[in-house]
């Protein structure tokens, strides 16, 4: 009976996992079109998978060894029991090695298993916790059944008194196994994220994140820009079916593990953001119906069930709700924290950006000091409001080059908003005293410059980042420099990353932009600095996002803090897992409630070193964090420190073309009467 | 929240309510760059939350690149059009406006106080009242109810006082800072909303031709010296009355009697020779 069962039950389960293949597919081609390179992106789904996916899934040793295992066993045993038993081909050789790799599937499922029990909050339930069994189900099932043709048990052992009987049961074990494994693989079963998973890998929107046989850095963190040009388009995402057709089947890939959950630094803080639960909602808004079935961690503070969607409804509600709120959106700090830990490379930060730019551009409704700071930003080119000509106001006693004198440099100083920050005035007099000790040639430009539009491009107004932008270039376009050098990791990125697609062929915006550290680090290198030892207590370090996710700079602050004798007592989450401050994002302007603050949290992390100081690269960061009440570690950006400890050699050798000061001293003298 | 849609005045002909906003280009005072005016994004600001009215705005002037981007400001608020009266940069725009809001016949008109550039004495929405024979509100704070042709407003006096006052339309109020703020002007609908120009005579001020316009000097700017040494002591200065003491409130007189108080205080205090 089994034999000619069998492969019936193979072919219907093949015939209606195509079914839902083809249904799929058409859910995510509502989306808007994007060209992919179709066959290319096919043939790059081995080594994706093989060496940047396992990459990220490797961080956690157990899921990837029992992935290895579970998915490895169950890709063999599914195109072995096909070939033996959908096709009859009789041939103990491969029996034996369908053996082996439901063997394999099964020691992965007791793991998967394991892992289970009980869940993790950070894992989703409901139909995942069934997944284990079934598993086990599928490789069980063809375990039993292969053993007749590997030869361990006669043939014929199925068809005879208990046999019959037991070939029932081992039936319907299998039509579980094949009914998660095919039917539930393109149905919306836990298996679905293999199927849209590959297909994600094969046509993911940011190829160059994966690397190639090459080598060298693969990363892609700027943000795509948005054509404004069209009168009648819609500007950014309004619904499901506003995404691109490979974002949607991006949010499809979820295999809801939650490690972007643990992660968050807004779900930490209790407010209204979860990643997963985002991503799972938009799967919701692109198949339509109601968040009711999700099994996962809510958002802090909205139950589940209450939100419902469909792909050509609104996202967000202007009254009421549908399927996500907007504080939901605004309370993300762009950290990007979500996107390195996701093992299926899934964009939310990209996503999220595409709802905000549709709330800005089209709804007009950025909450609380949003709509403050864009206006400011719009009228005086800074997101404070200030006369953009007292730029250099703080400066006025540092006699600093300026680019329209010099016309070129050896290094652009980009100065950034931090100008008109008291705490980060500090910062950039320190840095200043450096340049000038190591007597490198720089210049800045002064009121010329703008804020780099960052802020803007992450609040959503897509606008007035592309006007800051393009002004900003045209102004660099007049000046020769080598390399543009910024203490703020947000200008570094913007410039480094996003101003190059608004460039044009007369006004290239292709730059060698450097953060402060990874210069200081390089004038430490070639010996232009030399320092005091250091004498102060322990010290941390704290990595800004945007320039250790979004530009991979974890070494060089680091360096230059051994090179000061510093020895970093790193932090738990350190380095790509870095907590974020809770400045990135518009976050602080958009302010959004949570339980507790995401500084506090960080400032927590840095308690539990017991460092007495923590540097920091990042005027943002040094903001948040000085925001912390005392007692609290000390913090001090990176140039700081620096400065502090520079040795610096007598006036004479140091400045050649300054005027030498009077040998003796002048003291003012007290007049008596 | 600059969407907020609750505490919105009832209205109670739904579709009846028909209110012209008179918008002028704005310009910053720090970058002087063009937006739109502050006072009269209020104006256009309370007319949208006018439940059931139907808004339009109207601005005299010239269709210029820069002063199409300051009226597009005006678009952003979610305002498929702007009417542009067509004048020459010299005209006087009351004849012109009076015309268009005779013959569209709105029965509220808001506009802001002062505008931010040109002439900006304020005098404009008093010169159309009189021209229109219309009645005149200043400090618009809230329009509480529209009824029956009356409408009963909130007027926004000094040190945060408020005023309840019931007046018959068609009217002219204009609004200040004390109103509340302006929403964000949106990228997309400011760039897809229409400018609608309207041919109109356009006057020429003889009276503004022949002034000399010079840019103002920079005038000295007394020192405030803070002598209170308590929050509690800055918070009573500023939320303390004038300390006039002299002064009469008349109430129930005659317009000619009140005119002549006024006109003996003006003298006495040297305004008038």
């Amino acid at each position: 009976m089994l034999d000619t069962l069998l492969p019936i039950l193979l072919f219907s389960a093949l015939a209606l996992a195509a079914i839902g293949a083809v249904r799929r597919v058409r859910l995510w081609r509502q989306g808007r079109p994007s060209s992919v390179p179709v066959i290319k992106g096919l043939m790059q789904v081995p080594r994706r998978y093989l060496v940047d996916l396992h990459h990220v899934v490797e961080r956690d040793k157990y899921i990837s060894h029992t992935h290895v295992a579970t998915a490895g066993g169950f890709v063999l045993a599914a195109l072995l029991a096909i070939v033996v038993h959908g096709l009859g081909l009789d041939s103990a050789i491969l029996a034996w090695v369908l053996l082996a790799a439901t063997t394999s599937m099964f020691i992965g499922s007791l793991l998967v298993a394991k892992r289970r029990s009980p869940p993790p909050s950070r894992l989703s339930k409901g139909p995942w916790m069934r997944l284990p069994k079934s598993l086990m189900a599928f490789s069980i099932g063809m375990f039993v059944v292969t053993l007749p043709t590997a030869g361990i048990l006669p043939e014929g052992v199925f068809q005879s008194g208990v046999g019959w009987f037991a070939a029932l049961v081992l039936a319907a074990v299998i039509v579980w196994g094949l009914g998660e494994m095919f039917f539930g693989m393109t149905w919306g079963g836990p298996m679905k994220h293999a199927f849209a998973g590959a297909l994600h890998l094969a046509f993911h929107r940011r190829p160059e994140r994966f690397s190639d046989a090459t080598g060298g850095e693969h990363r892609s963190t700027g943000l795509k820009a948005l054509k404004l040009d069209d009168e009648s388009a819609k500007l950014g995402v309004e619904k499901p079916a506003d995404f691109t057709w490979n974002q949607l089947l991006g949010f499809d890939a979820c295999v809801q593990c939650g490690r972007c959950e643990a992660m968050c630094p807004a779900f930490a803080a209790g407010q209204p953001l979860n990643p997963k639960k985002l991503i799972q909602d938009m799967v919701v808004g692109m198949a339509g119906g109601s968040d009711a079935h999700y099994a996962g961690s809510p958002y802090p503070g909205k139950p589940v069930g209450e939100h419902k969607g469909d792909p050509h409804g609104p996202i967000v509600a202007r009254e009421g709700t549908t399927l996500v709120d907007a504080e939901t959106l605004w309370s993300c700090t762009t950290c990007r924290a979500c996107v390195e830990e996701c093992p299926m490379m899934i964009e939310h930060v990209d996503a999220i950006v595409d709802m905000r730019r549709f709330l800005t551009l089209e709804h007009g409704n950025t909450p609380n000091k949003g709509a403050e700071v864009l206006d400011n930003l719009i009228a005086t080119d800074n997101p404070g409001g200030f006369d953009p000509d007292s730029r250099l106001h703080w400066a006025a006693d540092l006699n600093l080059p300026l680019m329209s004198d010099k016309k070129e440099a050896e290094v652009l100083l980009w100065l950034g908003d931090g100008v008109f920050d008291m705490r980060n005035q500090r910062t950039l007099r320190a840095f200043i005293s450096v340049l000038r000790a190591a007597q490198v040639d720089f210049a800045v430009l002064g009121t010329e410059e703008r804020d780099s539009g960052d802020v803007a491009r992450r609040l959503g107004d897509e606008a007035t980042f592309q006007s800051l932008a393009r002004r900003n270039i045209q102004t660099l376009s007049r000046y020769r420099f080598s390399r543009i050098v910024t203490c703020d990791p947000h200008s570094f990125h913007v410039l480094k990353n996003e101003y190059g697609e608004l460039g044009t062929p007369q006004t290239p915006a292709d730059y060698h932009v450097q953060h402060h550290s990874t210069y200081i680090n390089e004038l430490v290198v070639a010996g232009r600095l030399t320092f005091k030892a250091w004498k102060g207590g322990s010290v941390t370090y704290h990595d800004p996002c945007y320039l250790g996710r979004y530009n991979g700079e974890y070494e060089a602050p680091r360096d230059v803090l051994r090179a000061l004798g510093i020895e970093v007592k790193e932090m738990a989450r350190s380095g790509y897992r870095s907590r974020c401050c809770g400045g990135g994002g518009g976050a602080p302007i958009t302010d959004i409630p949570g339980k507790q603050r995401i500084p506090d949290m960080r400032m927590e992390d840095v308690r539990e070193t017991g460092a007495d100081l923590v540097a920091v690269g990042c005027p943002q960061c040094t903001a948040m964090l000085e925001g912390v009440v005392e007692p609290r570690a000390a913090i001090k950006d990176i140039a700081e420190l620096v400065a502090d400890a520079l040795i610096i050699e007598t006036a004479a050798e140091k400045s050649p073309q300054r005027q030498e000061a009077p040998a003796t001293p002048r003291p003012a003298l007290e007049v008596t009467p | 929240m600059p969407h907020d849609v609750s505490n919105r005045a009832k209205s109670a002909t739904p579709d009846g309510l028909n209110v012209a906003v008179l918008v002028s280009i704005g310009r910053h005072p720090l970058t002087a760059r063009t937006r739109r005016a502050d006072q009269d994004a209020r104006a256009v600001e309370m007319a949208l939350t006018l439940e059931g009215a139907s808004v339009s705005l109207l601005h005299a002037g010239q269709h210029e690149r820069e002063h199409e981007e300051a009226l597009r400001g005006y678009l952003g608020m979610g305002i498929d059009s702007v009417n542009l009266i067509q004048q020459r940069p010299q005209a006087d725009v009351v004849p012109a406006l009076a015309d268009a809001l005779r013959e569209g016949a709105p029965q509220l008109v808001l506009t802001g106080t002062r505008a931010e550039t040109h002439e900006a004495s304020g005098v404009l929405p008093y010169l159309l009242a009189e021209a229109l024979g219309w009645p005149i509100i200043t400090g618009l704070a809230a329009v509480e109810k529209v009824e029956q042709g009356m409408a009963t407003v909130l007027q926004a006096l000094p040190r945060g006082k408020r005023r309840r006052l019931r007046i018959r339309l068609p009217a002219i109020a204009t609004v200040d800072t004390s109103a509340p703020a302006a929403r964000q002007s949106a990228f997309g609908p400011a760039k897809r909303g229409a400018l609608e120009p309207l041919d109109a005579t356009s006057e020429v001020d003889e009276a503004l031709a022949a002034w000399q316009v010079q840019p103002a000097r920079k005038r000295p700017k007394r020192l405030k010296i803070v002598k209170s040494s308590s929050a509690r002591d800055r918070f009573k200065a500023a939320a303390a009355k004038a300390d006039g003491g002299g002064g009469q409130t008349l109430s129930d007189v005659t317009p000619e009697q009140g005119a002549e108080a006024i006109f003996k205080l003006l003298k006495e205090e040297g305004v008038l020779r």
